[in-house]
């Protein structure tokens, strides 16, 4: 028997019976519809929280200076004197992989305007620092190049400082003393809140580094490079740019350990990708439970068929169909019930995801692959539940199969 | 037309069936019933050969044997010059589609399938195209007389249009036998004899027509008797006068034109 045949006698028998053959077919619709929206919100998800970490500054790399090792006494992490404002400029001007970079050094100390006072960290940075941290500035400027060449006595707040001082006015304009440096306030930080461990992010007060080093604690070395990355991909390769490049320049022999440590947040971006792709998976098999209900259906609807069309079965066997011939039209049978559900249920999920993200402003992306997938997921359920059915219609003697009342 | 035309090849003595010695045993838990016993037929073409016998007697077990449904557990049957009696359940399938017509006591035709559909369902299996087999479901209906009705469904049919459907289904693929199973059960009188008229008719085409009834008036149109019982051959004999259909109705009194069923 030809397959046009077969495949028109499945549509045929099908017909016959639209409310069932429909109502097997939403078993298959609402599996894959959930299967698609679900791969589709968690993808979203994971797309979303990828931005996030970005925004973050995930393609940034922090260079330390290494220990410092006097007669075998080690000095912690930073303890060591060995970068200068000239390994800026090198890894600046030869690491291509390189976007920004702002040189570091920090001081601590008790900070007076009019008769106030509060203690907090003065942080001195490059005027790249804000935009390699993805921070802004909520009112007020930034300090410019020229304010860290002439080592200006400048600076910005942070969110906890400002509001420490300057309880009720605006700050900006103000001069406050830093260990009895005045320094007018340039502007207000946006606010970061806290980290990761709980530190108050905007308990902070940013100075050209120039002018920390120079004003505040004289000392000659830098604490650290915040050094951004041309894109978080790029970031291995900055990094090893950076170590061939400071290595030289530290003139440190080939089994020698590193004099500085570079430090990047990759870690933590992959976490957070690895957690919204299990979430993802979660979401996708609980969809997938339905799909799986749904060819329970198929296979139960097909059961009652065959029970039901017995007899037909053998008519057909009487006028000559082989065991094949029923076998494949049972089985097309069930396949063009899983595939006329699969179909819509791909459109249904389509349109149902990008109802959900217009709704509930909730990004969704929904990839090729995901179509891919469950439309060879409803043609295998076709096939898996319909063939046992098909085969106990194609195994039915064909006198028992007339006699059958 | 494949094989000898039968609208030409009237009367044509050739061989058809040769049933040698078959016997039939089912396994009923441990008790075995000899549904046949032994039964040696041979079947000429051209022939109407009406089949009897009370219930059990093995005549149903010998047209499914017949009728290459079933297979007997012992002896030879050759149909048509092909051994059939070892042949595997798809070789029998194709047999059946090629040489058997068959026609049911309860029509069997596809509800929800209209006339023409139902006559097209053994060329399905065949290798005939779409449009060849059109042509063959439409001459095959109008073989019976139902050519104004191809469109109608079953159910919009009476019992004697529907045993017609399903003659015509029978014939469709130019069977060597037609084989019809008590095919005026379920019909009043006066159909019946009109559906024997058309076997009649059929026949006298070239058709060979083996025909189970345990009815003696229907088994009077027939021109060969074969009687069974206890699962073999009783008598077997020819019918000296077969009643003639068309005669027979002119003499029925004509109450209705057809009876819905």
């Amino acid at each position: 028997m030809k397959i046009l045949n077969i495949l028109l006698s499945s549509f045929r028998a099908l017909q016959r019976n639209k409310m069932r053959s429909f109502l097997t077919m939403l078993g298959i619709i609402i599996g894959v519809a959930a299967v698609i929206a679900m791969l589709a919100i968690g993808q979203g998800a994971q797309f979303s929280v990828e931005q996030q970490i970005s925004s973050l500054g995930t393609n940034v790399l922090i260079v330390f200076p290494g220990s410092q090792n006097t007669g075998g006494i080690r000095g912690g992490a930073g303890s060591n004197t060995t970068l200068t404002e000239d390994d800026c400029i090198a890894i600046q001007r030869e690491c291509p992989a390189v976007a920004l970079l702002s040189p570091g050094t920090r001081a601590g100390g008790q900070v007076i305007a009019g008769n106030l006072n509060w203690a907090t960290q003065i942080e001195g940075t490059g005027s790249d620092y804000l935009e390699i941290r993805k921070w802004g500035i909520e009112y007020g400027d930034f300090y410019t190049d020229q304010d860290i060449k002439a080592a200006s006595k400048v600076c910005v707040l942070g969110q906890t400082v400002a509001s420490a001082l300057f309880p009720d006015a605006s700050p900006v304009g103000q001069t406050i003393r830093i260990r009895n440096v005045p320094c007018k306030v340039l502007g207000v930080l946006t606010k970061k809140g806290q980290n990761a461990l709980g530190q108050d992010q905007d308990d902070i007060i940013l100075a050209p580094w120039t002018t920390v080093k120079r004003r505040l604690t004289w000392f000659p070395y830098l604490r650290q490079i915040l050094v951004s990355a041309t894109s978080p991909s790029n970031i291995p390769v900055a990094q090893q740019q950076i170590t061939e490049l400071l290595r030289m320049r530290h003139r440190i022999a080939p089994y020698d350990p590193d004099d500085f440590t570079i430090r990047n947040q990759a870690d933590l971006a992959t976490a957070a990708t690895a957690t919204t792709q299990i979430l993802t998976i979660l979401l996708a098999s609980i969809a997938s439970v339905s799909l799986l209900v749904g060819g329970i259906g198929i296979m139960n609807i097909m059961l009652v068929s065959v029970t039901e069309r017995t007899r037909e079965i053998g008519i057909r066997m009487s006028v000559g169909a082989r065991s094949r011939d029923i076998l494949t039209q049972f089985l097309i049978e069930a396949l063009v019930l899983s595939l006329m559900g699969g179909t819509t249920g791909i459109v249904l999920g389509v349109s149902g995801s990008s109802a959900i993200s217009s709704l509930a402003k909730w990004p969704t992306i929904i990839t090729f692959f995901s179509i891919i997938l469950s439309f060879g997921f409803s043609i295998a359920i076709g096939i898996f539940f319909g063939f046992y059915p098909a085969r106990k219609a194609a195994m039915l003697n064909p006198i028992d199969a007339l006699r059958y009342e | 037309m494949t094989g000898a035309a039968p609208g030409g090849g009237a009367g044509t003595d050739r061989l058809l069936i040769k049933i040698d010695h078959i016997a039939k045993t089912y396994q009923l838990g441990e008790v075995e019933v000899h549904a046949l016993r032994s039964v040696s037929v041979e079947v000429r073409s051209g022939e109407f050969v009406a089949i009897m016998g009370a219930s059990g007697s093995g005549k149903s077990t010998f047209m499914n044997i017949l009728g290459c449904l079933d297979k007997p557990s012992k002896g030879a049957y050759v149909l048509d010059g092909i051994d059939v009696s070892g042949l595997s359940r798809d070789e029998l399938a194709r047999i059946r589609n090629g040489k058997l017509g068959f026609v049911f006591q309860g029509f069997n035709l596809l509800s929800r399938t209209s006339a023409i559909e139902n006559v097209e369902l053994p060329l399905l299996y065949g290798t005939t195209s779409l449009k060849d087999r059109e042509e063959r479901a439409v001459r095959a209906l109008n073989m019976v007389g139902l050519g104004e009705r191809i469109h109608h469904y079953p159910n919009q049919l009476s019992g004697g249009q529907q045993q017609r459907v399903a003659i015509a289904r029978a014939l469709v693929n130019d069977p060597s036998i037609v084989l019809a199973d008590e095919p005026t059960g379920n019909l009043d009188s006066r159909t019946s004899v009109e559906v024997m008229g058309i076997f009649q008719e059929l026949n006298e085409k070239g058709i060979t027509i083996i025909l189970v009834t345990h009815e003696p008036d229907i088994a009077q149109f027939a021109k060969r008797h074969i009687v069974f019982r206890d699962g073999r051959i009783k008598s077997d004999r020819l019918n000296p006068s077969p009643r003639v259909a068309a005669e027979v109705l002119a003499e029925l009194p004509t109450i209705d034109e057809e009876v819905e069923s």
